[in-house]
């Protein structure tokens, strides 16, 4: 079945997801400017998100007597709330790297190495 | 409120005053003003407004009981004391000891002498301990190192003292029972160890506090004797107890040996008669009863008495310095000035004297001999050796023991009022003679006469003051007129003597001779002391050069303490009131009668006796010529410089060597006492030594090498395995070390990586079971 044409299901969602996961990762293992990895992060986070809201979809719940059914929606709030609170921390760490080190290249940052 | 209750308060609260000055000192004496200089206004105030309340309780008590012109010996006019207790510290079934008061007129005039001099001396205290108020360098107490010492200025630890002194002192004058004193007695003890260390960097000062200190120890060990003789027979410390049943009211006061005395001399006969009447205890109370006037007529008890007496006497001894513990005092003069003023010579050694006067109702004619005795003796004694003494203020020591012996002689031979009245009077210009030396000292540096001389235009008030005390002291006056306080003490005095020796003509002539020999001497020697000091050239040009004028602080006390030098023993302008008079007063009941021993022959006049017209005017005369023919001896040696004392010192060499050693005494001690004490204690300190410290080591050296032991086992096992653990943990962290490349692209790579991995290795080995499904 042609993947393209087949109507729209959960392995569509779950490939987007995967994607967008797969480009943060690379995104931060590739950056050295550290903005650019806290973008991949927020790609990172945005990926699971996309995988809590597919699979919270009500098509693959057997039961759904006692529950409202928003319970990936939920968790997929609760994701982003945490990825504001991680962006505005880590831009703060940003800024003050910046202040210290006159640079926000990320590979400078190694005085804490072993 | 009455009379009776407010003179106790208002001596209480004189008391208690001093009290509260101390304790305040203590806690805030460092921080009031500089250096603690308040300290001094408070100590001050305290003790004025203590000699205020003593004066105006005399002045109530003189409301209340006027001097009568009572006539001697008449019983009837004796005024009952104010006794009674305000707390009572213990009680053991009918016995009981307790802080009470004993209050009569001799309480009072005692109160108003000691916080009127007290007063004085803290005023001149002021201007003397100024040096006290910095830092000071004691140039007398060098370190290990041979440079002086510095220290802190004790301003107010001196004040603080002082207080603490008149605190004691107080009490010991207002207590109502003779373990009270005793106490008191023991403070003012330590109060005068304080004071005579008060410069305790000094090896001298700290021995002479020593020596002071364990002096006394021995004569309060005969006190103690006597406080357990009475406690034992009569079974109560209080005075009015004491002497109601030494002197029952039944027999007219006459001394007779209590019941409680006899009880116990006979407590074998007691015990039979006890056993006899098995369980009636009324009938055996009333044998005993029967028995007593037979006991008594046989003499048993009497020596209980006299051992009583004598113990509590040995305690005077002790604190007035009388032969054989008169050693000491003259020691002592290494406190300040301002203290041999007050406790060495004006107040505490008086407290001997005092007490003897106290307890006088309880003194046999035998005791009172022995009395008589040792006060000759130390009068004698001291006077020869302040003849060659040139340390002012041992002049002044020696001179403060042979005054004491005086008081001692009169009181032992029956004038209890002689002896009290020379007590005040010379507290009053024996304490002003020691501030105008301390005065000297202050100005010159120094206390060797030897030093001074022509100090006289320098210091014309101190000189003016101290020819006061002088004449004072020396007894000057013009017979069946007037004189000085120490003419009319000493009057008395001679003329007890001379009523003594009429009425046992065979030795009471010794006693006789040695008190005018003693006049004559005291004033040879103040008049020496006078000269040397303040009239001829200056001996010491440097010395004499920076000589000066004391401050108004200190010669304000002086003046004041010459006007009480001559007027103390006179009365109230055309009154009758006076300390004569008061004294009369005081006298304890029955001891103004002729009393002759049981044991010794020996007969102690009545007082009134010595008052005799024809008596008292001889007894004045020959005390006049005695103390004239001393004044001319010593204006002819030191004043004019008519006769060479060189001379005489060559003439007399092995006398002057004996006396400028003062009789051996310290070198006899020395041998007699302090030696082989030493050699006991070398004794112990060898056993120690050689016996116990040996186990002690051997003890020590076991432990040590079982510690050995335990050290070597800890050191190669237990030390071996957490040491391993350690090199193990660090080289792991040394390995690990590199994963830390700090590179943050190489983390994710690194965390990719591992979750592909763990996936991989899950994909292996899924099993839904692993899940729970």
């Amino acid at each position: 079945m042609n993947p393209l044409v087949a109507p729209i299901g959960l392995s569509h969602y779950l490939v987007v997801g995967s994607i967008l996961f797969v480009c943060g990762v690379l995104c931060m293992a590739t950056k050295r400017n550290v903005l650019g990895v806290l973008m991949g992060i927020e790609l990172v986070l945005n990926g699971a998100n996309l995988n809590f809201i597919a699979f919270g979809s009500p098509m693959l719940r057997a039961d759904q007597s006692n529950s409202i059914g928003l319970d990936g929606q939920m968790i997929a709030l609760f994701v982003i709330v945490l990825a504001a609170a991680e962006a505005a921390v880590a831009l703060a760490i940003a800024l003050n790297y910046y202040h210290t080190h006159a640079t926000v290249d990320v590979d400078q940052a190694n005085e804490l190495k072993g | 409120m009455n009379p009776n209750s407010i003179i106790p308060t208002l001596l209480a609260t004189a008391w208690l005053l001093p009290l509260a000055s101390f304790v305040f000192i203590v806690f805030f004496g460092p921080r009031m003003g500089r250096h603690g200089q308040r300290a001094a206004t408070v100590a001050t105030a305290a003790i004025i407004a203590a000699c205020l309340l003593s004066f105006t309780a005399l002045g109530l008590w003189l409301f209340q009981h006027p001097l009568g012109h009572a006539a001697h010996g008449d019983h009837a006019a004796a005024v009952a004391p104010l006794a009674g207790d305000w707390y009572a510290l213990g009680s053991f079934g009918a016995l009981t000891i307790s802080v009470g008061y004993y209050i009569d007129a001799l309480t009072i005039a005692m109160f108003c002498m000691v916080t009127l001099v007290a007063s004085c001396i803290h005023v001149y205290s002021n201007g003397y301990m100024h040096g006290e108020l910095h830092d000071v360098i004691d140039a007398l107490a060098p370190l290990s190192n041979g440079e002086p010492m510095r220290r802190h200025g004790r301003f107010c630890r001196f004040f603080q003292c002082l207080s603490l002194f008149c605190f004691s002192m107080l009490g010991l004058v207002i207590a109502g029972n003779v373990a009270m004193v005793f106490v008191f007695w023991e403070l003012v003890g330590i109060c005068s160890y304080l004071l005579i260390g008060f410069w305790r960097e000094r090896k001298s000062a700290s021995n002479a506090a020593n020596k002071a200190f364990i002096t006394n120890r021995v004569g309060d060990f005969g006190m103690i004797i006597g406080l357990m003789a009475l406690w034992a027979s009569l079974g109560t410390f209080s005075f009015s107890e004491i002497f109601s049943q030494v002197r029952p009211a039944a027999t007219e006061h006459r001394l007779q040996v209590p019941d409680g005395m006899i009880k116990l001399a006979k407590q074998g006969e007691v015990a039979e008669i006890v056993k006899r009447h098995s369980g009636d205890l009324d009938a055996a109370q009333k044998e005993i009863a029967a028995q007593l006037p037979d006991w008594r007529a046989q003499g048993y008890g009497y020596g209980l008495l006299m051992l009583a007496g004598l113990g509590i006497f040995c305690g005077c001894i002790g604190k007035s310095a009388q032969f054989p513990l008169h050693v000491w005092l003259p020691d002592a003069m290494e406190g300040p000035t301002p203290v041999s003023a007050l406790i060495h010579a004006a107040t505490m050694v008086a407290a001997g004297v005092y007490l003897v006067g106290r307890f006088y109702p309880v003194f046999t004619p035998e005791v009172l001999l022995v009395i008589a005795t040792v006060g000759a003796i130390t009068l004698f004694m001291a006077a020869t050796i302040a003849l060659t003494a040139t340390d002012i203020k041992r002049v002044l020591a020696y001179s403060t023991v042979s005054q004491l012996g005086f008081m001692m002689l009169a009181l032992g031979i029956g004038g209890w009022i002689a002896g009290l009245f020379h007590l005040f009077t010379h507290a009053f210009f024996k304490s002003l003679l020691f501030l105008c030396s301390g005065s000297v000292i202050h100005a010159c540096g120094t206390n060797e006469m030897p030093q001074m001389g022509g100090l006289k235009r320098r210091m014309p008030i101190t000189a003016l003051t101290m020819l006061i005390g002088c004449l004072a002291i020396a007894g000057a006056g013009i017979p069946t007129v007037v004189g000085l306080s120490g003419f009319h003490s000493k009057d008395y005095i001679v003329a007890q003597d001379l009523s003594f020796w009429s009425h046992n003509p065979g030795f009471g002539g010794i006693f006789f001779f040695v008190a005018l020999i003693g006049a004559a001497m005291t004033a040879f020697y103040m008049f020496r002391l006078w000269y040397m000091t303040f009239a001829g050239n200056p001996r010491d040009g440097y010395v004499h050069h920076h000589a000066h004028e004391s401050p108004p602080s200190m010669t304000v006390p002086l003046l004041i303490l010459s006007l009480m030098a001559i007027v103390a023993a006179w009365n109230i302008p055309f009154t009758s009131i006076g300390l004569d008079g008061l004294l009369h007063q005081a006298q304890p009941l029955g001891t103004a009668q002729t009393v002759t021993g049981q044991l010794v022959n020996v007969t102690m006049p009545a007082e009134h006796l010595a008052h005799a017209h024809e008596n008292s005017l001889k007894a004045e005369w020959m005390a006049f010529a005695v103390a004239l023919t001393g004044f001319i001896l010593s204006t002819l040696f030191y004043g004019a410089r008519k006769w060479n004392p060189d001379e005489v010192r060559r003439a007399f060499s092995p006398i002057y060597k004996f006396l400028l050693h003062k009789w051996w005494f310290d070198e006899l001690y020395r041998k007699v006492f302090v030696q082989p004490a030493l050699r006991v204690s070398d004794w112990v300190a060898a056993i120690d030594k050689k016996g116990l410290d040996v186990i002690a080591d051997g003890l020590a050296r076991l432990v040590e090498w079982t510690s050995r032991i335990d050290d070597w086992i800890d050191r190669v096992f237990v030390d071996d395995i957490i040491n391993r653990l350690a090199r193990w943990t660090y080289s792991l962290g040394i390995s690990l070390r590199v994963l830390q490349t700090g590179n943050i692209r190489q983390y994710v790579i690194w965390i990719t990586v591992g979750t592909v991995a763990l996936f991989v290795l899950m994909s292996m080995y899924w099993d839904y079971a692993i899940a729970g499904i």
